[in-house]
């Protein structure tokens, strides 16, 4: 133990940085403790990575497109007639037939347990009682008189036939992927480099590093380093489940898509190294960070279109950071747009990250 | 070449709003020196030494550390400065070889990793989170932290506080070997005893003056006679009784 502190003479020859190996230059370390404080965090990693795909599922099969609903009608069995009825009707796939006595059936419809009830009448008609305000028992009067009508043999004059379109980048899930995108891009921009600046400025971390020759440069230039390197994870994880379970498409050039991503990362990246340049608390920035993102949760069109919301919102909302990156992201996945063409929105996304880093590095508070 | 004083301050003034922390206050500390800075809290000492280790800006006086100033020679003084702070939490993610490996990283020339590991007998828990260690042993990383730079000025912000005696007396054979290596340290320290133990010198300060300089056992020399020791306790003056002397008894709570 002694020998070591001794050891004067022989540390004191010490080691050069550039002879170091390139694993111990600092910006390499500082960037591996940003990894590893990272995946130390289960929690961390469950909200940056499993939370977006929990959303993206609950949100899949809630919007999932269904079969088309088939309607409940209802034939009252009082009459010889309705056997050969309820034959005509089961030959339709998109009914759903039942036989009642007169006072049950008009318990269902006035229950609305079915959308139309069928009464044969004496002479050989039939007569249908229904409530023409609701909108299946009008379609249910016109699919139930053209079954009965072709059961009883009438032809068709024109002839017809049926192609059915049914598109991927037209459905809820296709819209909200990218939107999801956009929202895990802000957040872990925010929240990563905002908690970890203020938690070791709160610990006086940032302090005794400032005592040692750390570069600044190099500690802030870490955090982006990292954060590029999950960026490649969450997209990929994120579009990759979208496409493999859901079919969302990728229709724009792949690397347009990751150039969109990287500036996005890097602008909220900028906007979290700001929010986070003086707070000394994490209950502080905390509030902060809700105060910025809440807004663009609701307003950018991450779950629903921002255009829902009326005209004279409309130029605000078009300067958050997080609309413009929702529209390129939109733009490219389900237009396959090129990059000229969302050029609009890539300008909003780049003045943001040049003015919230020019104004982070201004503020910033080292201790 | 090396200057003889490690450290030479000169009218030294901060003051915080109304508060004045640090009140034209004089230090010389020799190469090769154990220099204690005591006093009671708020007396100005953290401010004194966070100073000197360039955290924070003087509003006037002179300030040459190892011979060099901040103002034109921080980049180098960082190189050759270690430095252990009062309130640092080291991230209780990493673990204590990350820890030191990130550190030493800083450096331009510094120690060995191991080196610094088995100097502060932390062997054991290299691979440990430092979430998971001890007072002392944080502690003990701490003051690996500063010296994993191979400095030549050491200084240490009451790097015994709240720790049990066995940590208390590794840190003090820490010390001592760092100073037997002929470089030199800045310590504060609310314990007597340590002072005693420890430094060859000591300044007593209060409300930001220096109040006292010297040798320990001269100084409780000095006041044997005039403010003799409560006779149930030890036939003899210590250091604590030259402090209470001098700063009273009127407790300072921050």
């Amino acid at each position: 133990m002694s020998d070591a502190l001794a050891g004067r003479t022989e540390s004191a020859a010490g080691v050069r940085s550039r002879d170091r190996g390139f694993m111990d230059r600092s910006l390499v370390r500082l960037t591996l403790v940003r990894f590893t404080e990272f995946v130390r965090q289960p929690e961390a990693v469950f909200w940056t990575f499993g939370f977006p795909l929990l959303l993206a599922v609950g949100l899949g099969v809630a919007f999932r497109a269904r079969a088309p609903e088939r309607t409940r009608v209802a034939v009252v069995n009082t009459s010889p007639a309705a056997a050969a009825v309820v034959s005509s009707l089961k030959k339709d796939s998109s009914l759903i037939v039942e036989t009642l006595s007169d006072s049950g059936g008009a318990r269902a419809l006035r229950t609305a347990k079915i959308a139309l009830l069928v009464v044969p009448l004496p002479g050989g008609g039939v007569r249908y009682d229904y409530d023409p305000q609701r909108d299946e028992s009008g379609t249910a009067r016109l699919i139930v008189d053209n079954a009965i009508q072709a059961g009883a043999g009438r032809a068709n004059s024109v002839r017809v036939a049926d192609r059915k379109v049914t598109e991927a980048g037209s459905r809820y899930i296709d819209f909200v992927i990218p939107g999801l995108l956009g929202m895990n891009l802000m957040g872990s921009g925010i929240w990563g480099l905002g908690f970890a600046i203020v938690d070791s400025r709160g610990k006086k971390l940032l302090k005794r590093f400032m005592a040692t020759p750390m570069s600044r440069t190099e500690y802030l230039l870490s955090f982006l380093l990292s954060r590029l390197f999950f960026l490649v994870l969450e997209v990929v994880t994120l579009l990759g489940f979208g496409a493999l379970f859901f079919g969302v498409p990728l229709r724009g050039s792949i690397v347009a898509l990751g150039l969109i991503c990287l500036v996005s990362a890097l602008a909220f990246g900028g906007l979290g190294l700001l929010i986070a340049s003086r707070a000394k608390t994490i209950e502080g920035v905390s509030g902060l960070m809700n105060f910025i993102m809440l807004p663009m949760w609701i307003f950018s069109g991450v779950f629903f279109a921002s255009s829902n919301f009326p005209s004279v919102f409309q130029p605000v909302i078009q300067a958050l950071p997080l609309t413009a990156v929702n529209d390129a992201l939109r733009a490219n996945m389900l237009e396959g747009a090129s990059l000229a063409s969302v050029g609009g929105e890539l300008a909003i996304i780049s003045a943001w990250l040049v003015v919230s880093f020019v104004a982070a590095l201004k503020l910033f508070r080292w201790r | 070449m090396t200057p003889s004083h490690a450290l030479v301050a000169r009218g030294l003034c901060k003051a915080y709003d109304e508060v004045v922390a640090v009140d034209g206050l004089n230090l010389e500390i020799a190469t090769g020196e154990c220099f204690g800075l005591l006093g009671p809290n708020g007396a100005g000492k953290t401010t004194t030494i966070e100073i000197c280790e360039g955290l924070l800006d003087r509003d006037s006086g002179d300030l040459e550390v190892l011979g060099l100033s901040w103002e034109n020679d921080g980049a180098q003084l960082r190189e050759r400065l270690g430095i252990q702070l009062q309130d640092t939490q080291l991230s209780e993610k990493l673990t204590v070889s990350e820890t030191l490996r990130l550190f030493r990283s800083f450096y331009d020339r510094g120690r060995d990793i191991a080196d610094v590991i088995d100097v502060v007998q932390l062997g054991e828990k290299e691979d440990a989170r430092v979430g998971t260690l001890s007072g002392g042993q944080k502690q003990r990383l701490a003051v690996a932290c500063a010296l994993v730079g191979d400095p030549d000025l050491l200084f240490l912000d009451e790097p015994t506080t709240g720790l049990d005696p066995q940590s208390r007396r590794q840190l003090w054979t820490l010390v001592e070997e760092f100073k037997s290596s002929g470089r030199t340290i800045l310590l504060t320290t609310h314990y007597m005893d340590e002072a005693e133990r420890l430094c060859d010198r000591v300044a007593i300060v209060d409300h930001g003056h220096l109040i006292a300089l010297g040798k320990p056992q001269d100084l409780i020399d000095s006041i044997g006679a005039a403010h003799p020791p409560p006779p149930p306790k030890a036939s003899s003056a210590t250091l604590e009784d030259v402090f209470v002397a001098l700063t009273g008894r009127k407790l300072r709570d921050e």
